[in-house]
């Protein structure tokens, strides 16, 4: 009797198979029941914060791919709007469309990973097989448009590198046409598995006020029951053009974001038929010679493209004075870039909002009182990516 | 827009004396508030209703200027959307801020990161402590008198110089300064 | 011509059966072979690399393939690390220790540009290049690189392991 009572101190992390990373989780446990929760992050600190500083607004892109690296095309997005929304300048339609249609790509093959990866923690490996086989498909999109399978460094700024390749558009409908019964397959998979109900209804609850007060955002937000979408409440790239739903959960269990993830997987796929139906012809890039490389036939005719193409290679842009904060809603909620520029061609300071860092604050919050091996499916609901934590 | 003027116009209503300068740039509000007037000020927006959000909290180093640091609050109303940015303005030499982490849990983990990357403390945290860095790092990285990296790029198969091999032009003899030879034979020098 | 014995063997038949059947060998050399090809890797990811190397395990890439898909998550049980993506100087303790655990005989994979030298990054944050921590047998470039390069990259680690000889006194690093 006096043992039950005694309580102990359990490290989990950085290396452990179910903490999405390298997260450090010290508990504290009576028995089987969580008492303490203390996260310990930093594992991934990579200063990319720093190190933007000291790199120029267009090679930055590269780098920021590399913080939410499970959602790169939202990354670049953020990150390319902050700095057009310094310039103040205007991107062409089809570019906009184009970054839409990847960037809901993106959340599929992301909310894959997550659902692949936290099915595999219960133990369930055929649904991990099954989602990297569609994320491939994805991922094979993404290397048609831009070469890289993970990193794309697509977008630019004032649009896109060039446009899409041939075959895409048909290639992108085929997947989306097969899609809908792959997710059936994984509901039925899950939705109708026993375990995987008992261990995720009423598992690390996160009421609505904590939500909000914690910073969360995302399908965490959403699955507490509050419809905040960055996509909605602040439009960017001209998400306005195109209908879709906010999935809502109930409860702000871990089974509601599973079922609000589920359903923004489908979301996303009616935005990128639709945005493919209404793709608009034009440029991919701005006419700005100031901001944008000048096309290659270009180089050969006129000097005047000659020193524009020289001056944004060796010097880069230099945006006005001032500062912005643009959010976009990726994949773990609002992703947001906060850029000051002293009107030189290197950033100030930018600071990237990350979703998962305010949404894995309130871990402790969930599993205080509740079991061990719901500190799992907590976590595993978060769908943190730790390079967005630590960056 | 209509929901910021209204946190705005409580925030200038209740706390006249805290606001130092009030700005809009490409459709975006800033205020800056006085470092005292701060836990007030995001009180008000956590008693504004309409859920407004502490979305982020971060800092930026203005070094050589003074007063140095700058620790920037943003806000999100969520419905109906809209956005608000405070800022405190904190001099380098006593870099305090009163901590808004127990009225905004949100602020915790992010005042701890703005005090391990800045050095600036947060009076009244319930746990100021390092959390991205290890506990026994010395310095604040993302203070711009802090150096990038100390560790010079390594480049294997070229062998570099040796350092008092390189020395101004014209004070060795025979080694051009010129990392390209001359084109003519004629020792440089005119340059 | 066969050679009858008394009890009716043909010894003809006999060798040539066993020239069939069986091998010779030095023990050294069977341990390479069966090191080589059962290789554990310790289920130890850090950053964007890592999201490679479980495709590479999942069905499209299929390490099962080559007998590596028994990831471990115990670094007592496995034989290889592959580091997947960027060393942090808060990591660096960390995943020395994980090596240390791990037994001997064991090998180790820089997955990655940051893993090999830094990468993009040469900052305070970054250890420049994991081989300043452990040694490292492997080196596999890309950011990140694709599952046909970490593929790649483990069959060159399996080439190695058989040409070592199993000699444990130097763990498999000698060379040619």
């Amino acid at each position: 009797m006096e043992a039950a009572r005694e309580t102990l101190t359990l490290n989990m992390g950085p290396q452990h198979p179910s903490t999405h990373g390298v997260l450090r989780v010290i508990l504290e446990v009576a028995g089987e029941t969580v008492v303490g929760c203390t996260p310990v992050i930093g594992y991934l600190h990579t200063g990319i914060e720093k190190e933007m500083e000291y790199r120029t607004y267009h090679q930055n892109i590269n780098l920021v791919d590399r913080i939410e690296y499970l959602a790169a095309f939202h990354e670049e997005l953020a990150y390319v709007l902050a700095v057009e929304k310094l310039l103040g300048i205007d991107v062409p339609k089809r570019a906009q469309y184009i970054r839409v249609i990847l960037c809901e790509l993106n959340r599929i093959a992301s909310h894959l990973v997550w659902l692949g990866t936290s099915a595999l923690e219960l133990n369930v490996s055929s649904v991990y097989m099954y989602c990297f086989r569609d994320r491939e498909e994805i991922l094979d999109l993404f290397e048609m448009v831009s070469g890289q399978r993970m990193m794309p460094g697509y977008f630019r700024i004032g649009g896109l590198q060039w446009d899409l390749p041939d075959g895409f558009v048909e290639r992108t409908r085929a997947f989306l046409d097969d899609f809908p019964r792959r997710i059936e397959e994984y509901e039925t998979l899950l939705n109708d598995n026993l375990i995987w109900r008992q261990r995720y209804e009423g598992v690390a609850v996160l009421p609505k006020e904590d939500a909000l007060s914690y910073g969360c955002t995302g399908p965490v937000l959403r699955g507490s029951g509050i419809p905040y979408d960055v996509r909605k409440a602040f439009p960017y790239s001209s998400y306005e053009d195109f209908a879709f739903d906010v999935p809502v959960g109930k409860n702000g269990d871990a089974y509601d974001r599973y079922l609000v993830r589920m359903a923004e997987m489908k979301e996303s796929r009616r935005i990128v038929l639709q945005a493919l139906d209404r793709l608009p012809d034009g440029p991919v890039l701005t006419n700005d010679r100031k901001v944008a490389l000048p096309p290659r036939h270009e180089l050969v005719r006129s000097m005047e493209a000659v020193i524009h193409h020289f001056k944004l290679v060796s010097e880069g842009i230099h945006p006005p004075k001032g500062e912005v904060y643009v959010a976009v809603e990726s994949p773990r909620g609002e992703k947001g870039y906060y850029i000051v520029s002293d009107g030189s061609n290197r950033p100030v300071r930018v600071r990237v909002r990350a979703p998962s860092f305010y949404n894995l604050q309130a871990l402790p919050r969930m599993v205080i009182g509740s079991l061990l091996s719901d500190v799992i499916v907590a976590i595993a609901s978060l769908d943190i990516v730790l390079g967005d934590v630590d960056r | 827009m209509g929901r910021s003027h209204s946190l705005l116009s409580m925030i200038q209503e209740r706390l006249p004396w805290g606001i130092v300068e009030e700005s809009s740039s490409r459709g975006e509000m800033t205020l800056v508030v006085a470092r005292e007037a701060i836990l007030e000020a995001l009180s008000i927006a956590k008693e504004a209703g309409g859920p407004w959000m502490l979305t982020d909290l971060t800092a930026v180093d203005r070094f050589p200027a003074e007063p140095r640091f700058e620790v920037v609050y943003h806000l999100t109303c969520l419905f109906p959307p809209d956005r608000l940015r405070l800022k405190v303005q904190v001099p380098g030499l006593d870099p305090v801020v009163p901590s808004v982490a127990v009225i905004w849990p949100s602020a915790n983990w992010a005042e701890r990161e703005v005090y391990d990357l800045y050095g600036i403390r947060f009076s009244g945290h319930p746990d100021l402590r390092r959390i991205l860095l290890p506990d026994d790092w010395e310095g604040h990285p993302l203070r711009k008198d802090y150096p990038l990296s100390d560790e010079p790029v390594e480049f294997r198969g070229v062998e570099p110089k040796p350092p008092a091999k390189i020395v101004p032009k014209g004070k060795a003899e025979g080694i051009s300064a010129n990392p390209f030879g001359s084109f003519d034979g004629r020792d440089e020098g005119a340059r | 011509m066969g050679v009858s014995t008394g009890n009716g063997l043909d010894l003809d038949e006999l060798s040539k059966d066993l020239e069939r059947n069986v091998l010779t060998t030095t023990v050294e050399r069977m341990l390479a072979w069966a090191r080589r090809s059962s290789i554990w890797p310790v289920q130890f990811g850090l950053a964007c690399c890592a999201i490679e190397m479980m495709a590479t395990a999942a069905s499209r890439f299929d390490m099962a393939r080559f007998g590596m898909e028994v990831m471990r998550a115990s670094p007592r049980q496995s034989d290889l690390m592959i580091v997947a993506g960027r060393v942090s100087q808060k990591m660096a303790p960390v995943l020395r220790h994980i090596y240390d655990q791990m037994l001997e005989p064991k090998w180790v994979i820089a997955m990655g540009d940051c893993a090999s030298c830094g990468g993009l990054y040469n900052n305070y944050a970054v250890v420049q290049g994991v081989d300043r921590i452990v040694p490292v047998d492997v080196y596999v470039a890309g950011c990140p690189p694709r599952p046909e390069a970490l593929l790649y990259g483990l069959m060159k680690l399996q080439e190695k392991i058989g040409r070592s000889c199993g000699d444990r006194a130097t763990n498999g690093r000698e060379g040619k």
